[in-house]
């Protein structure tokens, strides 16, 4: 049977996925936003455009998507119930369904007090996993929400997200299970930088069969230099970056810090690989789309595998 | 409003403010929740914690404060009874509710009203 998407076929047959995150355009011109993802072309086999990112307004999602679409690169969509109520994420869906956007990350979102409009008002009249299952049931139900008929069901690989290192820990793992039964196709989680207990996180998933049923890909973060690695561990909500690695990094000449980086990722990568259960990694190069096509390299990842466009459905308009 | 409904919520709302800093829902599942009330979360999530609890349990928003799902999880597995009622999907909030009396809509089956979208996924 076709998959639904590229991301999705490569997974359902076994490959080791690369998906990676294009920073955020603040631009009206979409070249802005082709220029960065034009980048990740061939290194990649889906890209992840993040909506307003640390709640600091950026061009939508559902926007950046789209543009993704025309220039035949796959888009992965993310999605937060922060900034919409439960008609305007669902008429999202619906239009980036008709653009031609197939896979999707549903989350709660960072809160607004760690954006650039920290007195804005917080929506969440749904929550995360609420919003997997609308989704869910748009596609496999053909209705909305309200139970009113769609004339046509969208076709969609639905992504969520956890975060294995945020306390409460023995939660997370049920967490993510609650997902997978509202209709999660796959994870993406949150930046591994501590391996061991991401380990015993998958060793949780494991024993809750949740491999069977879904796909895990963790998020491997790129610092490019000591002073990113500090703001990550004291800025971005639920991270947690071991004081090794800032140290790390703090002891090679500034000159040489990106290179370290790169270093430290591909590290990353090839120990998450290593776990079992785990389905692929998610790249993030922090505005440094170039870091990520070195890691994928470094971390013999490339080149990546092709996908007869016959496989899928409906990739593109 | 009707004098019922009046004097009901004059017996629960300061009850469930005083010991559950009760947010008048209309629709409480504190017993899926280990007893900590989920409107308390600045996200209003009725399915577990966000990915943004600070490694020390405290809250994301509030530094000061610790998570509403880090207590949610702690309490349930001190319950004797709904112990794995935590693990229930929620169903979205229905925002008609707010301000009425949780336990006049227990009884009247109100607050098990979900959207006919989401009853169609009862089953999963």
């Amino acid at each position: 049977m076709p998959s639904v998407s590229r991301l999705a076929g490569l997974l359902q047959a076994g490959r080791f996925v690369v998906t990676a995150e294009l920073s955020s355009s603040n631009s009206a011109d979409p070249e802005a936003t082709w220029r960065r993802a034009e980048v990740l072309r061939g290194s990649v086999d889906a890209i992840n455009c993040t909506d307003n990112t640390g709640a600091h307004v950026h061009m939508a999602s559902l926007a950046a998507a789209h543009l993704l679409v025309e220039k035949g690169l796959e888009p992965v969509m993310q999605l937060t119930v922060r900034d919409r109520n439960r008609l305007a994420l669902q008429a999202d869906l619906l239009g980036a369904a008709a653009l031609g956007i197939r896979n999707l990350v549903l989350m709660s979102g960072d809160d607004v007090t760690a954006g650039d409009h920290p007195d804005a008002r917080r929506i969440y009249d749904i929550d995360s996993l609420q919003l997997v299952e609308v989704a869910a049931t748009m596609r496999d139900r053909g209705t909305y929400l309200s139970g009113r008929t769609l004339e046509q069901a969208p076709s969609f690989f639905i992504g969520a997200v956890e975060n294995p290192f945020a306390p409460p820990l023995e939660f997370r793992p049920l967490r993510l299970q609650k997902k997978v039964r509202a209709g999660a196709d796959f994870i993406q989680t949150q930046l591994v930088f501590d391996v061991p207990l991401f380990a015993r996180f998958m060793t949780m998933v494991m024993d809750l069969g949740l491999t069977e049923k879904v796909f895990i890909i963790p998020s491997i973060g790129i610092p490019r230099s000591a002073r990113g690695a500090h703001f990550m561990r004291e800025k971005v909500p639920g991270l947690h970056v071991p004081d090794e690695l800032v140290a790390r990094l703090e002891k090679t000449p500034p000159a040489r810090q990106a290179e370290e980086g790169i270093k430290i990722a591909v590290e990353l990568v090839q120990a998450v690989r290593e776990i079992p259960g785990v389905a692929g990694v998610h790249l993030i190069g922090i505005k440094w789309e170039e870091g990520v096509v070195q890691v994928a390299d470094a971390a013999g990842l490339l080149p990546r595998p092709t996908l007869s466009p016959l496989a899928t459905v409906g990739g593109s308009r | 409003m009707r004098v019922l409904e009046r004097l009901v919520l004059a017996a629960e709302k300061p009850l469930k403010e005083a010991i559950w800093d009760c947010r008048m829902c209309g629709q409480c599942i504190l017993h899926s929740t280990g007893l900590s009330c989920p409107m308390r979360c600045p996200k209003n999530l009725r399915n577990g914690p966000c990915g943004g609890v600070r490694a020390d349990g405290n809250c994301e928003v509030y530094a000061d404060k610790r998570c509403v799902w880090v207590e949610a999880w702690e309490g349930s597995r001190r319950l004797p009874i709904f112990k794995d009622h935590i693990l229930h999907l929620q169903k979205p909030v229905d925002w008609q509710l707010q301000g009425t009396s949780s336990w006049i809509n227990l009884v009247s089956g109100r607050d098990q009203v979900a959207p006919r979208g989401w009853e169609a996924n009862a089953e999963r």
